[in-house]
């Protein structure tokens, strides 16, 4: 483990000293229309953050940032649009090739 | 459908197994995609108790817990969140664009417990996370969140998730605890410290810093009250601040059922009400593991025990299957023991002083 190192890291872990990851297929979904690679098996908020994405959505009064807080669907940090669903916890929200996934701006509309 | 439980994590697990062995028909709810809670997570090695699991990682035991409940035939429903209860023994099932509803006759609530946040200036910007999301970025799908993080809280869970980041080769800036000591085992903070991250006791979080997210935090001293000391500031500079400041347990469902609830601090909040049998003040409805107050897995286990057999017990009475007695009696005195050590001796005068109320007089929690 080296723990001081200043050159840039990839955000996937590909060595670890317990774990190995079985990711599943790798897809292409697109974020604000941008294309990015995950793997099926996770979260859209785990993909999103896996491509260095850390704003999720913006508060409908003071329009302040939100990102990923907690990851088991309780906390609503993470709402977003998903193929023009607003309001998706996309901590929980599997991901699938091919989905659409915006930020959300305040409350969203259907 | 007879028995019904609410959370797949360990307690809902176990509960799922007795019963269904007791000769039960059972079905567990869970919200994620796959059974065993936040045991998913978990990369440590458990210990503390002697006949539960020790030496397993809690990602095993999940699996292990897992397998069994299917061995049994149970009926196994994922990705669905129970978003409601309705009179009578109805509950209301969400999963993807559909909404279902299950009678059931027995109930077992093991919803677990829910991230605590702290107070301190820009706490809601994206960066911050709580430990448990940091652990399933990592331990689940292998995604480190940052590359230098702040660790607030030096419980078992900020001194444990601290050495996994280490292991995800992230570094660790500092973990602050408020309290003039390490709140978690030694031997985890030892583990820490041989790594070369500070603990700095009595210091606490003041602020995060960084527009849309975060690109450092403000750290001070504070003294003996907890409040911040003038002049002790400290800046990091830190992409993710992890917060290990306890957790609250996840009573929604309970408290829309009419559940009894009383404010009990050492089981981390409101809690509903519950006798040894895990029975809450709704006959037939059964709480288990976190949500019936913040502990731990082994403990967890135990009582889903408890609760997997009363509500065979109730519902079968007791000819159908000796056996649930004795798996209750056997459960109560291995979590008795458990209770004893140092840190479930906590957890232990909570679970007495909620026996100090009653559900025939119940009192208002403030």
């Amino acid at each position: 483990m080296s723990r001081k190192t200043s050159e840039p890291k990839e955000t996937r872990i590909t060595n670890h000293p317990i774990l190995t990851f079985n990711r599943g297929k790798k897809v292409t979904f697109y974020f604000e229309g941008k294309p990015m690679q995950g793997y099926l098996g996770e979260t859209i908020a785990a993909a999103l953050v896996a491509n260095g994405i850390k704003v999720f959505r913006y508060t409908e009064k003071h329009k302040r940032a939100r990102g990923f807080f907690c990851a088991v669907g309780k906390c609503s940090s993470c709402l977003m649009v998903v193929d023009g669903v607003p309001n998706t916890m996309v901590c929980m929200e599997p991901l699938r090739e091919g989905i659409r996934v915006e930020r959300q701006h305040g409350r969203g509309k259907l | 459908m007879e028995i019904a439980i609410v959370g797949g994590g360990p307690a809902g697990l176990s509960a799922g197994i007795v019963a269904a062995r007791l000769g039960a028909q059972v079905t567990v709810i869970d919200d994620n995609s796959r059974l065993g809670g936040q045991l998913i997570k978990q990369t440590h090695k458990f210990f503390g108790s002697r006949t539960h699991y020790c030496g397993t990682r809690g990602v095993d035991i999940a699996a292990i817990l897992e397998q069994e409940l299917r061995k049994t035939g149970a009926e196994i429903v994922l990705n669905t969140t129970v978003i409601g209860h309705f009179q009578p023994n109805i509950l209301g099932l969400a999963s993807s664009q559909q909404f279902t509803k299950l009678t059931y006759d027995r109930l077992i609530i093991a919803t677990g417990a829910y991230e605590n946040n702290v107070l301190f200036e820009n706490n809601d910007l994206p960066g911050v996370y709580g430990a448990g999301a940091v652990q399933t970025l990592m331990n689940v799908y292998g995604i480190r969140p940052g590359r230098r993080v702040l660790m607030v809280g030096s419980g078992n869970i900020g001194l444990i998730v601290s050495y996994q980041l280490l292991q995800a080769d992230v570094e660790v800036a500092a973990v602050v605890e408020a309290l003039p000591y390490i709140g978690g085992y030694h031997v985890h903070a030892a583990k820490l410290r041989r790594c070369g991250v500070p603990i700095l006791t009595s210091h606490t979080i003041k602020a995060a810093l960084g527009k849309e997210y975060v690109t450092g935090a403000v750290i001070c001293r504070v003294n003996r009250k907890f409040r911040p000391i003038k002049g002790s500031e400290k800046r990091l500079k830190v992409d993710t601040i992890c917060l290990a400041v306890g957790l609250s347990p996840l009573i929604e469902l309970l408290s829309q059922i009419d559940c009894y609830l009383v404010y009990i601090p050492e089981l981390g909040g409101l809690v509903a009400w519950h006798d040894e049998n895990l029975q809450t003040s709704v006959p037939g409805v059964y709480v288990a593991g976190d949500v019936s107050g913040i502990e731990e897995a082994s403990t967890a286990i135990l009582e889903g025990r408890i609760a997997g057999a009363h509500a065979f017990l109730s519902l079968k009475g007791r000819d159908a299957n000796p056996e649930a007695e004795a798996i209750i009696h056997d459960a109560r005195q291995e979590l008795a023991v458990i209770r004893q050590g140092p840190f479930g001796e906590k957890a232990a005068r909570g679970k007495k002083q909620l026996q100090q109320y009653s559900p025939a007089r119940p009192v208002i929690p403030q």
